[in-house]
């Protein structure tokens, strides 16, 4: 095998021929993650577990039995996600010893679809950040540039691509935690419409928002790992019973309709101009392909930061209180009275505040005291519920211009991959990378990003593309329209 | 409005967070400029408008009242930080 991994398409097609067995496959990847491992992605990769998972679809293979849509293709897992038995740590110390009961559902189907589950990938603890530097593992360093960051939460999962120690990988997007690093490491990342795929066994932070995605290198591989993982789940109420398109036998039709949008406000102050140049070229790759070119106005994506920063931390400040030292996840063994006002408290709670204190990193912590602040009696009818308003606003501004074009376009990031140690110091700065993707979260629509462009410094430039609830037939067949047309998607950062 | 570092401490004590008296000051200084920053909210008139929980609003999710498997009290137990045979064991709640 060559250095660099195919897609999983091609993979598949020669697995399937009998020229090549995943055992053979698996191999090659663990060799290269070992070369591989001072960048950081994988928090755990168990090699003879996941040589065992080929051997044995290789042997099913081969006796003729009927073997899944993914048989024998390596899925790298962020690790947010629950692997019955394994770690899942969720980059958090508050899980250093978790072993899940059971599987999420999306794990169950990879199962059921023969893949290899190829190691658990490097994540912002808890899925808060866009850098992977809120990683108690330490930051994952990016394929293209080892001084910046891949972006985050689900930084290692695209970095896993992008590197090609795995053909393929899963994330999940809360305000653009699959995008974003997507787009940062050069790869594709499809956050699907909120509901269209089970959130059973994802590890909860923003309840109302997370959602798991596919990366790939190109879309043909997304949209294989959607087909794959989507659909209502019984376990998950918040999933929904939409009918799901066989994504990968469509992707070459072309869509029905090209309108394309641009979205005034996604090009700003704070945009990079290489990125900015980058994704009007990409515009007019459409036009070219025959596409109706319209710009839209979203009025209230301004406010969707601060609508974010107030939901999503109310909400992780309910989610995370489960994380009390006493079912599951670190309990302190030193629970004395330690600052002034803790000698009156009960041993219960100072063993949950002690436990919660030594957990928990420091963003984490943040958020859970901004969110309860936001909840706390006195302030939650100007904060939270003010927020809740604000997002049936920018629901409403996508609604509107989703009546007028069959897609939104503009950049995924302001900008390419920043340094390492750039942005940790003022929060603020930090959450502004998400400027572009978060309202997509807020309003559960449908995002995509896929390369677009490298910088002089040969850093990836990511393309988002958003679309109506539901629609992301649509979206893949629109964004395959700019994937034909360029080569992009072919690009690698060339390591060994 | 501006939060005092007592305003923190007592946030952190409904969050279950101990807290050292530096990364209260800490704190107490990110927060008031994460504040100030979705202060900005308040510039839209939202009166009338319905607040969204939820991208994709659901209602009456139901399914049908049968038994369904469980998990068994050993796989429950296995992450426990301490236990005994039947149940997960805390500090004393009452003196």
């Amino acid at each position: 095998m060559s250095s660099e991994t195919p897609t999983a398409v091609s993979l598949l097609a020669r697995l399937n021929a009998g020229e090549i067995t995943s055992a053979e496959v698996v191999s090659s990847l663990l060799d290269r993650a070992q070369r591989a491992s001072k960048l950081n992605v994988f928090v755990h990769l168990d090699p003879q577990g996941t040589l065992a998972q080929a051997r044995a679809i290789d042997a099913r293979r081969k006796a003729g039995e009927s073997v899944g849509r993914l048989a024998g293709v390596p899925v790298a897992i962020k690790d947010v996600l629950c692997v019955q038995g394994e770690p899942t740590t969720c980059g958090s110390r508050m899980l250093l010893n978790f072993r899940p009961p059971y599987d999420a559902t999306v794990i169950a189907k990879l199962k059921a679809a023969g893949a290899i589950l190829f190691g658990k990938t490097n994540m912002d603890e808890f899925a808060m950040g866009s850098s992977t530097e809120n990683s108690s593992y330490g930051p994952t360093l990016n394929p293209w540039d080892e001084s910046r960051v891949p972006g985050g939460s689900s930084g290692g999962s695209a970095a896993a691509v992008a590197a090609d120690l795995a053909p393929l990988a899963l994330g999940t997007d809360t305000g653009g935690s699959i995008r974003q690093p997507a787009a940062l490491c050069g790869v594709v990342g499809l956050k699907p419409t909120y509901g269209r795929v089970s959130r059973y066994g994802l590890i909860a932070y923003a309840s109302s928002l997370d959602q798991a995605g596919p990366f790939g290198h190109d879309l043909a591989d997304t949209a294989l790992l959607l087909s794959v993982i989507a659909g209502p789940d019984p376990h998950d109420s918040t999933s929904v019973d939409e009918p799901i398109a066989d994504y990968s036998a469509r992707l070459n039709t072309p869509p029905d309709t090209l309108r394309v949008g641009v979205v005034r406000e996604f090009f700003g102050a704070g945009l990079d101009a290489e990125v900015g140049a980058a994704v009007q070229e990409a515009i007019r790759v459409y036009e070219q392909a025959g596409a109706t070119i319209k710009e839209v106005s979203l009025p209230h994506s301004p406010y969707g930061i601060p609508a974010y920063y107030i939901v999503a931390p109310a909400e992780c400040s309910s989610n995370l209180a489960r994380y009390d030292g006493t079912i599951y996840g670190h309990r302190a063994s030193d629970i004395s009275p330690r600052y002034p006002g803790e000698e009156g408290l009960p041993p219960l709670v100072r063993m949950m505040m002690a436990s919660r204190a030594e957990g928990f990193g420091a963003e984490v912590k943040r958020r859970i005291m901004l969110g309860t602040f936001a909840l706390s009696a006195g302030y939650a009818d100007q904060y939270y519920n003010k927020a809740l308003q604000v997002r049936r606003r920018i629901r409403g501004d996508f609604d509107a211009a989703f009546k007028e074009v069959d897609v939104l376009a503009g950049p995924t990031s302001p900008t390419p991959a920043f340094k390492l140690g750039e942005r940790t110091a003022d929060p603020l700065t930090m959450y502004l990378s998400d400027i572009y993707t978060i309202t997509a979260n807020l309003a559960g629509i449908p995002g995509i990003s896929i390369p677009c462009g490298l910088t002089k410094t040969n850093l990836p430039i990511g393309l988002q593309l958003l679309a109506a609830p539901f629609a992301e037939d649509k979206l893949l067949r629109i964004a395959r329209v700019f994937e034909r047309a360029t080569d992009w998607h072919l690009k690698r950062p060339g390591l060994v | 409005m501006s939060l005092s570092n007592a305003d923190v401490a007592k946030v952190a004590l409904l969050a279950r967070l101990r807290l050292s008296p530096g990364e209260i000051e800490t704190f107490t200084g990110q927060l008031n400029s994460i504040v100030d920053y979705v202060a900005q909210l308040q510039e839209l008139d939202t009166t009338d408008v319905e607040p969204l929980a939820h991208g994709i609003e659901l209602r009456n999710v139901f399914r049908d009242d049968v038994r369904q498997p469980a998990l068994d009290r050993e796989r429950a137990l296995a992450n426990a930080p301490k236990r005994n045979q039947v149940g997960f064991l805390v500090p004393a709640v009452l003196e």
